[in-house]
């Protein structure tokens, strides 16, 4: 047997004490991690991801996952992940995998910006006696008034998605994720009067009701892609880049491809659906426009078309590009955005900040005088109510959370998608792991999540003086910096705290 | 160092003050002025003026322009580019009386002038905004000058000090008009020179605003992709583009310009019927960058008539008061009884509800 140069990462502390060998664990560990032998339960390590889903359900809080100590001789360049890498690697000649967002210790610039608040020269306003308001709509707005012969208003406008908070939830297809999961999604995107998103995944017959709150994303793979789908949404995303995996296309392997996702996906089950890195319709900008237009055409111009990228170095560039090709909101996905899976070189070193991209974008588009022909839309990581402040501040109309709502649901993230055998029935297709997610009560956390949130941006919003959200859209002078260089300030186009 | 008024943003507090002829009377300047002195403790010192409209009927068709200048070299660059675009039929300056109050005055000069024929022609523009474009140029690229009123028939008069002494500097007494507004300021800081005062004013439309818009940044940064550059960083000259632009490019009504920067709640929009509720939304929706919160109240001034607003949560304090064809408005009832004693149907509008004077018709100022 070849030897195991790994060391396990989690170390599972098992009360004795209090152990009485319920066998809980062992039945809802879908990785293995324990067994029941001889009377007492035993721990295969190798085997954890840290997911938690054992000492959450154990019944006499007997269990507990530390980090282990063991350690290499400590070593200020080759950490111990990365010596691990290489046998993992010298061991099977493969491509890394990792899921969710990246984890490195790279800037998180909300971190760095903080909110302003009114002080004597203006009031503040206190959300729980005047209106405050939060609704926003996404699409093109006019450049200016146009009128009817009759010298009216010519209130016409280009389609718009009217959203009742300022949070979508992102796109994660049925597939990455499970049926329950996606249930929980369009649910809670009905109740809360927002949308959520199908990814690449195809639309499962059993959600066209919540078609009115369903955004349909059309990716370089094209699966479930067909006219009834294209009018089944509100909405339709052309899915162009990954936070996660700029530059790559998505795999999504054949164990995941159960008879309902093959049926949803259009493809064989079992197969593994692989979306090419390109589209392979756009090699360029002009081509994008036609897909756009193709798919404006398909719906007779009554929805709005969102193109997400993945914020790039060019970002500002590209955004301008889309915002000429016909497209009605630009969604960003930053670098720290999440993945059910994705090599782990690309999720951690290719992409930028989407602080920064969110900024670059939102000036060169009012440089351009063109910000008023997109709705801008950002994803990548908003953590909490305030990172949505921070984000409309900098400019954007609306931002998703895909890992957020994922968190709602139970995740723990354990950063193991890939392996299909998430314990908390979000990334998996198994159907003993699947139903252990109550749509139901996946809804009202979700709900939940997204109400709290609400209320602490009207907190916020109030605080500074502000009672509806298109006055803090882009207003810059709400933000200051701490911590940050010359060069970071004058991309945020914020001034240093103090300052 | 202390950095100019343009380099920082500074908050004020204010008074504002308006009347408003509506059979074309011409009213003396120095009404508005005695009404800000019942105001006196709303100011601090550090900014007050005035707009007067149909004070300049001799040079009614010609655009008056106020200028501030540091010295004379700044004088002589800006004169040659009056001369090179503009017919400069009459210029001055702008009379004064020494007042001890006011203290250090820039060079003021007025110009009265239209623009040069052929130059117009070669534009492309009409007259407004060639003239439009030329008042911004001066103020944004010509160290040392500031072009602080642009209007036909209208005029700003402002400098650092308490308004009634203002008034008193500019001899305001000898000027007689169909509108004034009045501004007191009341700044956290200095300004440190006399362009921050108030009113502000784009060719004959002038605001004078009490408050600190909260939506300020998000204003500066939506008006500034039409061409428009906010290089005093205040309120007012913002709120001061966004009607330019909304009533002079877009040709918007004042109710339609009043409902996109006070616009209605969404759910008072939503108890609306029909038509109205359809317009409402289609303003707050498509011009939501205009959108004004936090406390304000404005006068705006314009060729003819006068609007009156407050921030749709009413958080600064605004009354309007009536008698005979004359139309008063001020952040206190003093001021306006200063004005007229026996003022009648004294009420405070609501917020975001436009308050519109014009002369009546066939009145020709």
């Amino acid at each position: 047997m070849a030897i195991n140069y790994i060391y396990p990462e989690f170390e599972v502390v098992r009360n004795a004490d209090r152990c009485t060998a319920c066998r809980v664990c062992a039945l809802q560990c879908a990785n293995g991690v324990h067994t029941y032998a001889d009377g007492v339960m035993i721990s295969d390590e190798r085997k954890c991801v840290a997911c938690h889903r054992c000492v959450a359900l154990c019944p006499t809080r007997a269990l507990k996952i530390v980090k282990s100590d063991h350690t290499f001789r400590p070593n200020g360049n080759w950490s111990g992940q990365a010596i691990e890498e290489i046998y993992r690697q010298a061991e099977t000649g493969g491509v890394l995998l990792s899921s969710m967002g990246n984890p490195t210790s790279l800037p998180v610039y909300w971190d760095k910006i903080l909110i302003n608040a009114s002080q004597v020269t203006n009031p503040p306003i206190d959300p729980l006696r005047e209106p405050m308001e939060t609704r926003v709509f996404l699409g093109k707005k006019p450049n200016g008034m146009r009128r009817n012969p009759d010298g009216t208003l010519d209130t016409r406008m280009s389609p718009q998605l009217e959203l009742k908070v300022p949070i979508l939830f992102s796109a994660m297809s049925y597939g990455s994720i499970s049926y329950n999961a996606h249930a929980s999604l369009a649910q809670a995107a009905a109740e809360l009067g927002t949308y959520y998103n199908t990814g690449e995944g195809g639309l499962h017959e059993d959600f066209y009701q919540y078609g009115a709150n369903t955004i349909v994303q059309v990716a370089s793979g094209r699966f479930g892609v067909h006219p009834d789908y294209l009018e089944a949404g509100a909405a339709i995303e052309i899915k162009m880049g990954q936070g996660a995996k700029p530059g790559i296309g998505g795999h999504l392997p054949g164990a995941k491809i159960s008879e309902d996702v093959s049926e949803t996906r259009m493809i064989p089950q079992g197969t593994d659906a692989i979306s090419p890195a390109p589209h392979h319709d756009i090699y360029s900008i002009e081509d994008l426009r036609q897909l756009v237009y193709s798919l404006k055409e398909a719906t007779a111009y009554r929805k709005p078309i969102i193109v997400k990228v993945a914020a790039v170095h060019n970002i500002a560039a590209i955004a301008s590009g889309i915002a000429r090709s016909g497209a009605d909101v630009i969604a960003i996905d930053g670098f720290r955005g999440g993945t059910g899976a994705a090599p782990t070189r690309v999720r951690d070193n290719v992409g930028i900040p989407i602080e920064l991209a969110l900024a670059a974008v939102d000036q060169r588009l009012r440089d351009e005088g063109i910000r008023n022909e997109v709705s801008l839309v950002i994803g990548g990581s908003v953590r909490n109510s305030a990172d949505v402040v921070k984000a409309v501040a900098l400019g954007a109309d609306a931002v998703y959370i895909g890992t957020s709502a994922l968190i709602a649901l139970g995740c723990h993230l354990c950063r193991s998608c890939q392996t299909g055998l998430c314990n908390w029935g979000i990334a998996t297709q198994r159907p003993d792991l699947v139903k252990r997610l109550d749509p139901d009560v996946g809804r009202q956390r979700l709900v939940n999540l997204v109400s709290a949130w609400n209320h602490e941006i009207q907190e916020l919003m109030g605080g500074m003086g502000i009672n509806s959200i298109e006055s803090m859209r882009g207003n810059r002078l709400m933000l200051r910096g701490v911590g940050l260089n010359q060069t970071e300030l004058d991309i945020f186009g914020i001034k240093h705290a103090g300052a | 160092m202390l950095q100019k008024e343009g380099k920082v943003r500074i908050p004020s507090g204010c008074a504002i003050s308006g009347v408003f002829a509506k059979d074309g009377r011409r009213i003396p300047g120095d009404l508005v002025a005695r009404s800000m002195t019942t105001m006196h403790e709303r100011s601090n010192g550090l900014g007050g003026g005035f707009a007067g409209y149909g004070i300049y009927p001799e040079y009614k068709d010609l655009y008056a322009l106020h200028v501030f200048y540091d010295g004379s070299d700044a004088k002589a660059e800006c004169e040659k580019f009056l001369d090179s675009h503009f017919e400069v039929v009459n210029l001055s300056k702008i009379p004064t009386r020494k007042t001890p109050a006011i203290k250090d005055p820039p060079l003021i000069w007025r110009y009265f002038v239209t623009p040069i024929h052929n130059k117009l022609k070669d534009s492309h523009l009409d007259e407004k905004e060639f003239v439009a474009r030329c008042v911004i140029n001066l103020n944004h690229n010509y160290k040392g000058t500031y072009v602080f009123s642009s209007g036909k028939n209208m005029g700003v008069f402002k400098a650092v000090g308490y308004p009634e002494d203002v008034g008193e500097f500019y001899r305001l007494d000898e000027y007689a008009g169909y509108c004034w507004t009045a501004h007191g300021r009341y700044p956290t800081n200095t300004p440190g020179w006399w362009g921050g005062a108030h009113p502000f004013a784009m060719l004959d439309y002038s605001i004078v605003h009490n408050g600190e818009i909260s939506s300020y940044d998000a204003n500066r940064r939506y008006i500034e992709m039409f061409g428009y550059h906010c290089d005093l960083l205040t309120d007012t000259e913002v709120i001061t583009y966004i009607f330019d632009y909304l009533l002079r490019k877009q040709g918007a009504t004042l109710e339609q310009a009043a409902h996109i920067v006070a616009a209605p709640f969404w759910s008072t929009i939503e108890r609306k019927q029909g038509r109205e509720r359809e317009e409402l939304k289609y303003l707050r929706n498509a011009f939501s960058g205009m959108l004004i919160t936090g406390p304000f109240s404005i006068i705006l001034g314009f060729e003819g008539g006068m609007m009156a607003l407050n921030d749709r949560l009413k958080l600064r304090s605004m009354v309007v008061g009536e008698k005979d064809r004359t139309v008063y408005v001020a952040s206190e009832e003093c001021a306006i009884r200063m004005m007229e004693p026996d003022v009648e149907n004294v009420y405070a509008p609501r917020g975001g509800e436009p308050v519109i004077v014009r002369l009546h018709e066939g009145v020709k100022c």
